[in-house]
């Protein structure tokens, strides 16, 4: 709830006619909420647009703007579109309630609205929108918001679309041994310091976390929403890493604890993004031999002993700014051509 | 005819809302109903068909709050019937929904002081 008290909750009352307007204002208030009120449909949205509310009374007979317009507009906004509204109406006929309902009301109640059924459908629909918020929360928590946000426009069904982007992995050296170092409470808050920086550093420059194993992370720049530039951003991004890397290290050595190394591997090109997994469990990712590359570059900068090693794509897509080494053609499991690679300097 | 005031859904309304809110409601209403009435003879005058409904609309929905069971009856014929069979009666059933408000005003009057 906006007002942070269980229970209160900030409503706004829209009416042309002042009695029903005080009466329901009323109501709501004696029920422990805070009630706002505006006297037609184009003033109600001006405020919704501009002040966060939990519930909607929306009248239908209004001059300038009717409740049905309302209705409409409130579908069409993506930030608006899942407040829940009870329709309080006079109107005549059932057609009249189908199509509040049709247009997306939550409810509707007949003037004079009863208290206790108002009481009731109020409770039941704010209840309706905390779980409703906390489920955005969790899908917020879990994805990106990048891949919420793809969620809550295009919804969600399994497969793929081909997009142009660039791929990212990214592990921490020599993590084995780390591990058996010290104690697992360290290791844990390590790691979670590590996944705090490299989440930092990559959306940062609009890339997406898109799976976490262990120490190792895979990144993409350009898919859920395209990115121009996203063979710079990833580059970026990654230098950002080191340069994260080194700072922590440093605080790490005065607190007497062990100190870190990644390796990073970037490939660009087309790949598959979308949903994998069964329609219960599914996670948001990138397929195609682009994701492959980067995976096995990111295992060659042990060998290449380089920081951030890039493919041939990646380095076209690249701005002058950035210097580059050519470490020559490597070849790769799973590729039948050996590929070109780069090493990004100042790494 | 029923009694002008329906007693029952005016306690009920005292009894949820509050008595002393009911008597600040009921001196808002007795303000907006003679704009409505107005309205529903400036909008017959103008031919103004969505006006002239939507004021019997408002006259209707407030009648039933304070359980002004005749007045609501006969806003609501007119909102339903719109504007062509009243101006085909000369204006008669406005002046007949007048003189049902005179009553209501005064019951309410009668009401608040009690």
């Amino acid at each position: 709830m906006r007002e942070g008290s269980h229970g209160s909750a900030r409503l706004l009352v829209v009416d042309d006619n002042k009695v029903n307007r005080l009466l329901l204002s009323r109501n709501l208030e004696l029920m422990g909420h805070r009630a706002i009120a505006a006297e037609n449909g184009r003033v109600a949205l001006e405020m919704l647009r501009r002040e966060p509310f939990d519930l909607l009374l929306l009248d239908i007979e209004m001059p300038e703007m009717d409740g049905f317009q309302v209705l409409e507009q409130l579908a069409k906004d993506l930030q608006l579109r899942d407040l829940p509204v009870i329709v309080t109406s006079s109107l005549e006929g059932v057609d009249n309630v189908v199509r509040c309902i049709e247009l997306g009301a939550e409810d509707y109640l007949t003037k004079p609205v009863n208290p206790g059924l108002l009481k009731a459908r109020v409770g039941a629909s704010l209840e309706k929108k905390r779980l409703r918020d906390l489920q955005k929360e969790l899908v917020r928590r879990f994805a990106t918001p990048e891949v919420a946000q793809d969620l809550q426009q295009s919804g969600f069904s399994l497969g793929g679309k081909r997009v142009r982007g660039t791929v990212m992995f990214s592990d921490i050296r020599d993590f084995t041994p780390l591990v058996e170092s010290q104690p697992p409470e360290e290791t844990i808050e390590l790691i979670n310091t590590y996944y705090t920086l490299m989440f930092n550093a990559i959306s940062g420059q609009g890339g997406i976390v898109s799976h976490m194993a262990g120490d190792g992370l895979m990144a993409v720049f350009g898919a859920p929403l395209p990115l121009p530039d996203h063979c710079d951003a990833a580059v970026r991004a990654a230098l950002d890493m080191i340069e994260m890397i080194e700072l922590f290290n440093v605080e790490q050595k005065t607190a007497d604890k062990p100190q870190i190394r990644i390796g990073i591997g970037i490939a660009s090109g087309e790949m598959v993004a979308g949903y994998t997994g069964t329609n219960e469990r599914a996670t948001y990712t990138c397929i195609g031999d682009t994701v492959n590359v980067a995976s096995r570059l990111e295992a060659h900068t042990k060998e290449a002993k380089r920081a951030i090693l890039i493919d041939a794509t990646t380095r076209q897509g690249l701005g002058a700014k950035v210097e580059v080494e050519a470490l020559g053609p490597v070849t790769i499991r799973g590729k039948v051509q050996p590929v070109e690679v780069f090493a990004v300097k100042g790494a | 005819m029923a009694e002008t005031i329906d007693r029952s859904v005016f306690e009920e309304l005292k009894a949820t809302a509050g008595a002393d809110f009911v008597k600040d409601l009921v001196e808002t209403f007795l303000v907006e109903a003679p704009v409505m009435m107005e309205d529903l003879r400036s909008s017959l005058a103008a031919g103004e068909a969505e006006r002239f409904r939507r004021a019997a609309h408002s006259l209707k929905s407030n009648s039933n709050t304070f359980g002004a069971v005749n007045l609501a009856a006969m806003a609501k014929e007119i909102e339903l019937g719109g504007l062509a069979p009243v101006r085909a009666a000369g204006g008669a059933p406005l002046d007949a929904l007048e003189v049902e408000y005179t009553r209501v005003a005064k019951a309410l009057m009668e009401l608040k002081r009690a």
